[in-house]
This record gives structure tokens, sequence and C-alpha cells, in this order.
């Protein structure tokens, strides 16, 4: 007599559908309780909804497993209830800045605002009249600027760090993360006081620009670093050995090997200056049209625009920051999915 | 065979093997060198200019500079009063505020983004809290003065309500509106992002086999996290913090426009006033007069060396607990 049998592969460990029905069902329980207590008591709002909903579905979960698994099982449970309600908790500010920022800057958010300037408009006018077409000129003036000053110092001291690693590439390292730490608006009144305060310059694009040059460089520095240290040692071993300088190395095989990543490292500093506001009020002057001059006369930026609404308190000013905010958003989200879609490619 | 083909035309010279860099070389690592120096030179210039400008601020008020709570300038030739104690305590009861708040939620987050999410959500929610770092410091001002504030409002006055007994809840009278506490919870959401990738970055580094013995002798995944992945990544959660602390300490515009600055001592976190050192520079420069202005100079010197420090302190404690992986 033989015996066949086949084994088939199990999941022990698999939780079933049966084992979640009464923590399911205690969930929904929770909910009806908090939903009673709130309905019966003093206790009102979201905030009372939530707590005690948190605070029942915990305490029945905590007790079905201490009851089918005992207190570590319990513990457990607790853990992974806080971490998920902690996470939750730092999710709501995101939508809610985001759902905020779209149907706030929506109202405002019409053709005109890319045609027309606040030449002829003042902010608590109607929405209407004016747009921000000189603050988003501005800005795309700044950022040009302030990239083409940082761009090759922060690449060349990342080739320094990552090629050269000479005798002072702790000490340099160490200075770039001292300068990513550099408050914002230190870097725009560091500009005040080296360039306007006792001279006769007066603020405008060239000079708005230096203290987001100075906020972009470390920022470049250290993604830039990064990504080439991800070029492969052997590439690097194989210029070297044809007979190549150490020049023609880097420049002809390292820095385009991590071109794409060079580029997202460019992208994530212009997205860190984009929205940049405090040193542009030491430093940029003021503008309410279009200048196209970048070395003399008062400039706008969308930061500024958005700062000059908001200090204009009305319900047209903080309608036309929201507006502006829309689109800065648009702008610095732009650049964040560009910067993924570079820094997703593979070193070719 | 070789000997014959070396009788053939004439023997070529024997190269020589040197290490000496060639001059093109010489060149680019000069000029490396030099750039990266750039970083050297423009915290000096910061550093210097700052406190050149700023001088007389020091001069005239002594160490009064940084311990004095009251701030005039004086009108007419009368004698101007530089005192930023108020504001640095302001700025620092701020600061504490959001770590209080933000770091516990971070470490949670970041747990939770580390062991308990599913792999298919995981990865949109690292994105998007990548996506928060990235919102620019002003969104931060307008929505947290359109949005946050009145529901901030609301906590504190639950808060005195029920925990009033606790000195620091206590106000003398009620008056809840732009407190630090609600600039402390602004800046909490601010510094979420950057604490909760560090502490991400450390806990994901948790040694495998670690977590491997710590499930294998039978413990739950909060057991295994409290015996090995809090220890590993305690320094690193530190570190984050601390940067945090640094972009605390140095916020602006969001601070600006959700707290009232007044120069005065405060410690009752709900009551309507308080101070930041970054915010009253932007406050005061509008109407500064010559003087005066050179005083805002000096506190930002003094604010640059502040976050100057932690962020070195910061730094040093992440990349000692990088490298030594404990």
């Amino acid at each position: 007599m033989t015996i066949t049998a086949t084994v088939t592969p199990q999941k022990p460990w698999k939780v079933s559908r049966r084992q979640q029905l009464p923590s399911l069902g205690l969930l929904i329980g929770a909910a009806v309780v908090t939903y009673a207590i709130v309905a019966m008591t003093p206790m009102k709002g979201k905030l009372a909804y939530l707590l005690l909903f948190f605070i029942l579905g915990t305490t029945f979960q905590l007790a079905l497993s201490w009851f089918k698994r005992g207190r570590a099982a319990a513990a457990d449970t607790v853990a992974a209830a806080v971490m998920m309600s902690g996470a939750f908790i730092v999710f709501l500010p995101v939508a809610s800045l985001l759902t905020t920022t779209v149907t706030k800057g929506l109202k405002g958010f019409r053709p005109q605002i890319f045609t027309h300037t606040m030449a002829a408009t003042s902010y608590s006018d109607p929405l209407t009249s004016g747009g921000l077409i000189h603050a988003i000129i501005g800005t795309l003036f700044l950022i040009f600027i302030a990239t083409i000053i940082s761009l090759p110092l922060s690449i060349l001291t990342a080739l320094y760090l990552t090629e050269i690693k000479g005798r002072a590439s702790g000490f340099i390292q160490f200075l770039v993360q001292a300068m990513s730490g550099v408050p914002s608006v230190v870097a725009g009144i560091f500009i005040y006081a080296a360039l306007l305060l006792t001279t006769n310059l007066r603020g405008s694009t060239i000079i708005g620009a230096l203290p987001l040059a100075i906020l972009m460089i470390p920022t470049v520095t250290r993604t830039a670093q990064e990504v080439l240290n991800l070029v492969p040692s052997e590439l690097r071993e194989a210029g070297l050995a044809l007979g190549a300088t150490q020049w023609k190395t880097v420049a002809t095989i390292v820095v385009p090997a991590a071109r794409n990543g060079l580029i997202t490292a460019v992208i994530l500093g212009v997205a860190r200056i984009a929205g940049e506001t405090a040193p542009l009020l030491f430093t940029l002057g003021t503008s309410d049209k279009i200048n196209w001059n970048p070395f003399s006369g008062g400039q706008n930026a969308l930061p500024y625009y958005i700062w000059s609404g908001l200090r204009d308190g009305t319900e047209g000013g903080i309608n036309r920051a929201w507006t502006g905010i829309l689109v800065l958003l648009i702008l610095v989200l732009s650049l964040f999915v560009s910067a993924r879609i570079f820094g997703s490619r593979k070193v070719k | 065979m070789s000997s014959t083909l070396l009788t053939r035309g004439p023997v070529p010279e024997k190269r020589k093997i040197t290490t000496k860099p060639r001059p093109s070389d010489i060149v680019f690592r000069g000029v490396l060198t030099l750039m990266s120096m750039s970083s050297l030179l423009i915290l000096t210039l910061i550093g210097l200019f700052l406190s050149i400008r700023g001088f007389q601020a020091f001069q005239t008020q002594g160490l009064g500079f940084i311990t004095k709570v009251d701030w005039t300038a004086g009108v007419d030739g009368g004698k101007d009063t530089f005192g930023l104690g108020a504001m640095i305590i302001g700025t620092l009861v701020i600061s504490a505020i959001a770590l209080v708040i933000g770091v516990p939620l971070s470490v949670l987050t970041a747990l939770f983004l580390t062991f308990y999410a599913p792999e298919r959500i995981k990865k949109a929610l690292v994105t998007l809290v990548d996506l928060m770092a990235s919102f620019p410091s002003i969104l931060f001002g307008l929505w947290g003065f359109i949005v946050l504030m009145p529901m901030a409002e609301y906590w504190a006055k639950l808060i005195h309500k029920y925990l009033d007994w606790i000195p620091v809840f206590s106000m003398p009278s009620p008056a809840f509106t732009r407190s630090p506490f609600i600039a402390g919870v602004v800046l909490a959401i601010m510094i979420i992002p950057i604490v909760t990738s560090v502490s991400r970055e450390i806990f994901g580094q948790t040694p495998l086999d670690r977590i491997q013995a710590a499930y294998a002798l039978g413990a739950t995944r909060w057991a295994m996290i409290k015996a090995v992945v809090l220890p590993f990544g305690a320094s690193g959660v530190v570190g984050g913090a601390m940067l945090g602390l640094g972009r605390a300490l140095g916020e602006t515009v969001a601070v600006y426009s959700v707290l009232n600055i007044v120069f005065k001592v405060n410690f009752h976190v709900l009551y309507g006033f308080g101070g930041n050192i970054a915010s009253m520079i932007v406050g005061k420069w509008g109407e500064a007069s010559l003087t005066e202005s050179k005083a805002l100079l000096a506190a930002g010197f003094v604010l640059f060396v502040m976050t100057l420090l932690v962020n070195l302190l910061a730094n040093y404690i992440v990349r000692k607990t990088v490298k030594t992986g404990k």
C-alpha cells in the first residue's frame, strides 16, 4: 500500500480574510461609539472625532490582540496604530497646503495675469484687472543670473571634492555644509551690507540674484558631489590608462557620464531658490512693470509679489497672493518633476 | 627575432616614466582648488561684513546687545537702546515648540515608512515628503496665516482650558492670536520633511542581520524596533532634529506672517506675542535709520553664528552616525 500526498505550499503567516474580520468589526464599532459619544457629550468638532476615534480604535484593537495573543502582541498593535496616526497627521498639512493653494489660487487664475502687470492696478482692485507677468519675468531673470553665478562655483567645488580629493577636501566639505545652513535672511542682509549700505547702488535684478546664488551653491554642490561619486572609477582609470590627462578624463568622460545627474543638481538648486522671499526684500528694489534691464532699476519676482499681497492685507491682496503662490507652486512642482525624470535616467 | 628587429632603423628612445603632473593638469587642479575655496571666501565675507557693519551696535551696546530686552531707536539724537535678548529667547522658544511637535511626528512617520508601509504606497509617500521639503517658505507663511492660524487658535484655547495648571500654558489674559505656539506649529510642519528624511535614511541602514536576529528570537515588530532600530538610529535622529533646528532658527517669512513680535520676554507659549530674530530684522527694516540698520546687521550676525554652530553640530552628529553605524 502506498500513500501518495502532494504538498501544496502554504503561507501560515499570511493573515486570512476571516482573521481580519474581527479587527475590522472593532474599527467600525469604534467609529459608531465615537459618533455616539460626540453626539451625546459637549465635545464638538473634527478634532473630537479624530481624537476619540483614535483612542477608542486603539483600545479596542489592543483588547483584541491582548485577548488573543497576549501582552507583547498588544504592545505591537498599539505601536502600529500610533505610527500610522503619526504618518497620517504629517500628511494632513500637505493635503491642506495643496488643496487650499489650488482652490484659492484658481479664483484669480485668468489668462490676463500672464499678459498684464500691476502698473495700473493696486492690490485691492478687483481681480479682473492687473496681472503678474512682470513678477514671472523677474523670477526667470533671477533664476538665470543666480544659476550662471553659482553653476561654475558649485560644479567645480564638487569636482574638487570627488576628483582631486586634495588635502583640503575635508575642510571644504565642512564649509559647504556650513554654507547650507546660512539662513536666507542672512544672505540677503549680507549682500545689502556689502554692496548697498555704503554705496550709491540701488537694488536691482543682478544684486537680487547674488544672495540667491549664495543659497544655491551648497544645494548644487552636495547633489553634484553625490552624482559624481556614482560614476564608476573604472571609467576614470580607463581614461587615464589610455594616456589622457586628468583634465581630459574629467572633461570628456566623467562629466558627460554624470550629465543627467548634474542637470538634476542644478534643477534642485533652482527649486531651492525660486521661492526664496526674505533675501529679495533687501536687494531687489521693486517694480510694478516689466523691467528688461537686469543691471539697473528695481525688479519684481513671484515671491515678492506674494509677499506684497500678503502685506497689503486686503481681500484683493490676499487673493492675488494665492494666485501668485499657485503660479510659483506650478513652477516649483514642474522643476521637482523634471528633476525626478532626469535623476531616474540611467548613467550612460 | 628581437635582435633582428632592433638592428633595423634607428632605436627609439626609451620613454621616461614620471609621476609629475602635466601642465594641463596643473592648471586644472589649480583652477578646481581655487574655485573650491569660494565657499570659504563667501562664509568669511558674510561674517566679516555683518560684524564690521554692525560693529557700531556692538560697540555702543556692549554685552547688552545680547542680554537687554529693549529695542528703541532714539529719535532726534536721543539715546538708542538695542537689546536682542527677547528676540534670542523668542527664537529659541519657537524653535523648541517646533522640535517638540515636529520631531516625534517625524520619527513616527519615518518608522512607518521604513517598517510598516506597504511597498506600493511607500514610494508615493516618500515622494510626498520630498515634495513637502521643496515648498517655498512663503507658501507656509500664507497658508499659516489664512488656514492654520484660526485652527491653531482653537487648539490653543483647548490646551489652555484643560492644561492651565502647567505654567507655560497659563496666560495673564485671554489673547490667543499670533502666539509663539502658532508660529511653532508652522515651523514644526516646515521641519518635518527634513527630520523625516534624515531619520528614514538612518533607520534604513539598520543592519539586516540584527533585525532578523530579533525576529528569530520571537520579537514582534515593535519589540524589534525598540530593541534594534531605535538604539541604532537614536543619534541619527538627534542629528536630523538639529538640522531641523537650524532651519527653524533662520526661518523668516513664515514666522513673520503668524507671529506678533514684541520686545518682551514671553514664556507663556499660548499668549499672543513673541520674538524671532529673522522676522524682527524684516519687520524693522523698512523704517530703520542708518544706526538702527547697523544694529539689525549686528542682529543678523548673531543669527548667523547661532545657525552656523547648530548646523555644524548637526552635521558632525549625522556624519559620525552614518560612518560608524552605531
